[in-house]
């Protein structure tokens, strides 16, 4: 797994523009940097053959003044130029999904066949090379949406709408964190982004924008059962059921998603089952209360049923 | 240095016997629990800069137990609750309980010696700046210990701070904490400012000022400008919260974003408020050790009003990633680069300096901090550098790379220094020096200690690693580079650990060896309680080196002002520019009142935060109460008239006017109320871009009147020219005098009575502040010129009892003009206001 949140494994354009912005960067102030200890060093050193130069105001001025002044105007330019990169990009041929932070989540919004938009939670598919602009919005406070082998972060803001593009350059799975403190489960807070190729991605696309899978045995079934009439569906939507709550994370799909949480856990039978009944142990302060109404039995049919939602 | 001394000292010898006696007398510091009372600089600066320590040290434990915590991945050894609170007070306390606290008790502790004043103008502010400091720091601090500290971080960003989601008392705690370094820090602003410009030795021209005065100059106009927008912010966030006005509510037109603007205003500012004393106090050292003055004096001068300047104009550098216009972005991300620029004049000046020396730079303990600083300040300048590039700091806000840089600059930039500081002037204010010995490993367990902490982390926040997170995945490679830092946070807090050792072993109140780096600067004439026996003639930048027989001629008393020709404390006040005598301020001694002022301040904010209301309200009452028997035994008048102070000068020992240090203080602090109102302008109209929707336009029924302004608008003409008259009365002859103090009362109520009708007459339209953020923005402003004429008020009922008392007069006439100053400036803002909240909705 390492590497699948850095900015120095970059698989998407803007990161890899700003990957190679940084490593400019760090090998020119390596270089400023060694220059002042050599320049230290020899003053501190006493008589060499240097010194008469480095005693006098006129180092000050062109080591001091006139050179940062070149270095920095030459900086600025280029971050200017590079700017662009954190610009939204008006392709017409873009994608257009929205994420909404919630405390401590993420509401995904995929555009539906229509007009009729669907939504995801905690996971972003998105097509390879195609550019993708997200519509960024909160539903409570300040988040920052951040998927750092992609492209730098933007913030989510009460009352704003605000818009980045991402464009994968290669398939695969990459991990993203909420970046502005936002309170109790903050930490917890992460996602993944899988970049698939196009036709992958339609055909994911049209899959998910569909109903859950009907439960197919009698566990199932009474997996199903249970999650209506114990009030589940008055928080979460699965799409086919009569759940519709809108509070937490739509679950029509649940079992195909890489994790659990916000990527706080794996995403298996065993893993739903913990979480139902432990949820606030293993994410404090989530806002879903825990459930230990259910006996070993029924736990296991509503786990094996939420996992089976591919 | 052994030549005889010139004929023409200012006052000649033998001195008359008991005359330092007499000195030692008014200047003894007060015993047993009367030491509560003590207002002189060396006996409060010791009290403060040991606080300020002490808040280091509490708050370096806590970050210690956070790096504990992260040590390894899906570590449980604290909870999230408890972590969230842990890094929203040790960030708090670092930055307002610690960095700006030392760097004014540095001032409050030096700036008299290297002005070889006796003490700074107005002792009794300093010591209630300080015990207001202490006890709502306490408090504050004390809050982890009982799960009742904040948790929205020390930049307590709205909405999360709001009431919706962060209920109870816990953020108003941080409210409360803040509320007192912003007093603190005013108040010692005025301190700083009046004593660098008016109590600096006879001779001692701007261009001869150590360059340490020059940077706290600086720092006190910084704060000057930039903690009113910070004052605003949380006077907005704690009205949002308790009354439920909606300034940073998106929902009725407000925005959180407001929040970081007015934060990051002050917040940016704050870095320089902490790193140019720190630059200074290098600047100090760097040529005692290196034997010569220091090589660039007016480039560093440039560069620290550069430094100040430009820090105002880059606080949107705190806020790229929040979708902000490119053309913004691209100003603040040239002037966070320009920022550079004044840091490396004098980060060479330093290096030339040390070239410059005779013989080679000495390397003591403050000499290896002060190398540690440069190494460790570079690099975080070269950091700094790269996240003023946008799309860099796309990537790196809020991240550990970020958290790396700022402790690169802040403990760089600011902790070495002062732990530089601690050992060079130590012997100014101790027996005995700190230990040479145990400095060494100090150093190097802190400087070897501080690199494998955060060097680590800019890994860690390139890897992927945000900020603020209690805990992390242990399968996405941040082990390694988290526990390395966890290691080496062990390793400074053992640096930390030994200096405290030293500290207690060697430190004793007292008069150290004279002299002992062989510095240039005044600090290191001989001294005792009164600072330096006589006040010296200055020619030079480094009198103690230029000057020979210096040291032998003040502390013989044959420079000026040997003795104490009041009978009372005091000192010289000079010319801001040349420095030319002026006149003899008599400054109060040790006293209750003030100390009483800041116990009662405390209280009442403290109740106000737990909300027990009656009991806040009488405290808050208290505080006024003490603060008017404080102030009644300043004035004291010209009764003393005129004193020689050697060489023929004879001085007067009152002033009134634009030459008094009252009047400079009152300017300063109307200065202080002008940006707090400029903050609050800036809001109103930022706001109104943001939601125009919510804005009462010009046929509005919301919007009052034109009658209303017009009447509110006359009163306040009406009282700014009843103040001219009182004063003018103060002239006449008796009956008729005793008009002018009547006056001086019917002006404050005018002036209350213009606040009344503004907000009736919002009121009356049907305008209930609750409404949106434009109304919330209305009453506001009315509030806050609310807040000048209620003082207003409260001072002209003190002088009036002065008047009755005897104690105010056409000379003795301090209580007027102060009032009067404030009147007038209380006026000219409520005009302003009214011009903006009522004609700029008709231009919409």
């Amino acid at each position: 797994m390492n590497g699948v949140q850095s900015v120095l494994a970059p698989r998407g354009q803007d990161a890899e523009r700003i990957a190679t912005l940084f490593w400019t960067m760090l090998g020119g102030g390596t270089l400023i940097m060694l220059a002042v200890a050599v320049l230290t060093a020899l003053a501190l050193k006493g008589d060499s053959p240097g010194r008469g130069w480095l005693r006098s105001e006129r180092l000050v001025v062109w080591v001091g003044i006139v050179l940062p002044v070149c270095l920095l105007t030459a900086l600025l330019a280029w971050g200017l130029f590079a700017l662009r990169a954190g610009a939204v990009h008006s392709d017409p041929d873009a994608l257009r999904v929205a994420v909404v932070g919630e405390r401590w989540w993420w509401r995904v919004i995929y555009p539906g066949a229509g007009g009729r938009s669907f939504e995801s939670a905690n996971e972003l598919r998105i097509p390879v090379g195609r550019t993708v602009n997200v519509e960024l919005r909160t539903a409570d406070v300040i988040h920052s949406f951040w998927v750092p082998s992609l492209a730098g972060k933007v913030d989510m803001i009460p009352g704003r709408t605000n818009v980045m593009s991402l464009v994968a350059n290669a398939t695969g799975v990459s991990r993203g964190q909420c970046a502005e403190y936002c309170g109790g489960a903050h930490a917890l807070m992460s996602f993944h982004v899988v970049a698939l190729n196009a036709t992958e991605f339609e055909s994911w696309l049209a899959h998910e924008s569909g109903p859950a899978i009907p439960p197919a045995d009698a566990e199932t079934r009474l997996g199903q059962t249970l999650f209506i009439t114990s009030g589940c569906g008055a928080c979460h939507t699965i799409r086919g059921t009569d759940a519709a709550g809108r509070i937490g994370p739509d679950l029509t799909h649940v079992g195909g998603r890489l994790s659990l949480a916000a990527a706080t856990m794996s995403n298996d039978a065993a893993a739903i089952g913990r979480w139902i009944r432990d949820n606030q142990h293993i994410k404090p302060q989530n806002r879903m209360p825990p459930f230990a109404i259910f006996d070993d039995r029924q736990l296991a049919a509503l786990s094996r049923y939420l996992a089976g939602l591919k | 240095m052994n030549e005889s001394p010139p004929a023409d000292l200012p006052n000649p010898l033998p001195r008359p016997a008991r005359e330092r006696e007499e000195l030692l007398r008014i200047w003894a510091t007060p015993r047993g629990w009367r030491r509560l009372t003590a207002v002189n600089n060396t006996v409060i600066g010791i009290f403060y800069i040991g606080m300020a320590f002490l808040f280091f040290i509490l708050a370096g434990l806590l970050g210690l137990l956070m790096r504990a915590q992260l040590a390894a991945g899906d570590s449980t050894l604290l909870s999230q609750d408890l972590y969230n609170q842990l890094f929203t007070v040790h960030g708090t306390t670092m930055m307002f309980l610690f960095a700006v606290p030392a760097m004014e008790a540095l001032g409050v502790m030096l700036l008299p010696q290297m002005l070889a004043a006796r003490d700074l103008p107005f002792p009794r502010l300093s010591a209630f700046a300080i015990w207001a400091y202490v006890i709502g720091g306490l408090v504050f601090f004390s809050t982890i210990f009982y799960d009742l500290a904040p948790r929205g971080g020390w930049f307590m960003y709205p909405p999360l701070t709001l009431t919706e989601f962060s209920p109870g008392d816990s953020a108003d705690f941080w409210l409360l904490g803040i509320g007192f370094i912003e007093i603190s820090a005013i108040a010692g602003a005025v301190e700083i400012i009046v004593g660098v410009l008016r109590t600096r030795p006879p001779g001692m021209s701007l261009d001869k000022m150590p360059i340490f005065a020059w940077s706290m100059l600086i720092f006190a106009a910084m704060i000057v400008f930039a903690f009113p927008a910070v004052i605003l912010a949380t006077m907005m966030l704690e009205i949002e919260r308790s009354f439920g006005w909606p300034f940073f509510t998106a929902a009725r037109g407000g925005d959180s974003l407001l929040w970081q603007h007015l934060f990051w205003f002050f917040g940016h500012p704050e870095v320089y408020i902490i790193f140019l004393p720190a630059a200074g106090l290098v600047s100090m050292i760097v040529p005692t050790m290196a034997r010569t003055p220091l090589v660039g004096y007016r480039l560093i001068v440039v560069a620290l009003i550069a430094t100040g300047f430009f820090s105002f104009g880059l606080w949107v550098h705190h806020m790229f990633t929040t979708g902000i216009p490119a053309l913004s972005l691209a100003f603040f991300s040239a002037a966070s680069m320009a920022v550079a620029v004044p840091s490396g004049i004098q980060v060479f000046s330093w290096i030339a300096t040390m070239a410059a020396g005779r013989g080679r730079f000495r390397i003591t303990t403050p000499s290896l901090f002060v190398l540690g600083f440069l190494f460790i300040f570079t690099v975080g300048g070269l950091t700094g550098v790269m996240v003023a590039v946008v799309p860099f700091d796309f990537q790196a806000h809020d991240t550990y790379f970020v958290v790396a840089h700022f402790h690169y600059v802040l403990i760089g930039g600011m902790v070495f220094p002062l732990f530089a500081t601690f050992y060079y002037w130590a012997p100014m204010v101790s027996r005995r020096a700190l230990s040479e010995r145990f400095g060494r490993w100090v150093f190097w367990l802190m400087f070897v200690g501080f690199n494998v902490t955060f060097f680590p982390m800019h890994i860690a926040g390139l890897m992927g690693m945000p900020r603020r997170v209690w805990t992390y995945p242990a399968d996405i490679g941040w082990d390694l580079p988290n526990l390395v830092s966890t290691i080496g946070a062990f390793i400074l807090a053992a640096g930390v650990l030994l200096f405290v050792i030293d500290l207690g072993l060697r430190f004793r109140r007292g008069k150290g060896p004279d002299n002992p780096w062989q510095a240039g600067t005044l600090e290191w004439l001989p001294n005792d309680v009164y600072s330096t026996r006589s006040i010296p003639h200055v020619t030079s930048r480094e009198p103690l080196w230029e000057q020979p027989g210096l040291a032998r001629d003040v502390e013989q008393g044959r420079y000026y002002l040997p003795n104490a020709p009041t009978g009372g404390r005091e000192t010289i006040v000079t010319s801001p520019v040349d420095a030319t005598p002026e006149y003899v301020i008599r400054m109060p001694g040790p006293g209750w009142a003030h100390f009483f002022a800041a116990v009662f301040t405390a209280a009442c904010f403290l109740l106000l935060t737990v909300k027990v209301v009656v009991p806040a309200i009488a405290c808050g009452v208290l505080a006024v109460l003490s603060c008017l028997v404080w102030v009644w035994q300043l004035d004291l008048g010209p009764g003393k008239g005129p004193v020689p102070i050697g060489a023929g000068i004879s001085l007067p020992t009152y002033r009134t006017g634009p030459t008094s240090h009252s009047w400079w203080a009152m300017v300063v602090l109307m200065l202080v109320a002008a940006s707090l109102y400029l903050a609050w302008m800036f809001s109103y109209l930022y706001l109104w871009t943001v939601s125009p929707e919510v804005w009462a336009t010009g046929d509005s029924p919301l919007l009052p009147g034109v009658e209303w302004p017009v009447l509110s608008g006359a009163l306040l003409l009406a009282g700014t020219g009843l103040l001219v008259v009182a004063g003018r009365g103060l002239a006449w002859t008796r009956p008729l005098r005793h008009v002018s103090p009547a006056l001086t009362l019917i002006a404050s109520l005018c002036l209350t009575a213009a606040t009344i009708v503004e907000i009736f007459g919002h009121w009356t339209a049907g305008l209930r502040p609750a409404d949106s953020a434009y109304a919330a923005m209305v009453y506001l402003g009315a509030t806050l010129t609310g807040q000048v004429v209620i003082t207003v008020l409260i001072m002209s009922l003190f002088a009036i009892a002065r008047y009755a008392a005897g104690k105010l007069d056409n000379v003795r006439r301090l209580a007027f003009d102060n009032t009067a100053l404030l009147g007038w400036y209380g006026a000219g803002q409520g005009l302003v206001g009214l011009v903006l909240v009522h004609g700029f909705p008709r231009l919409l």
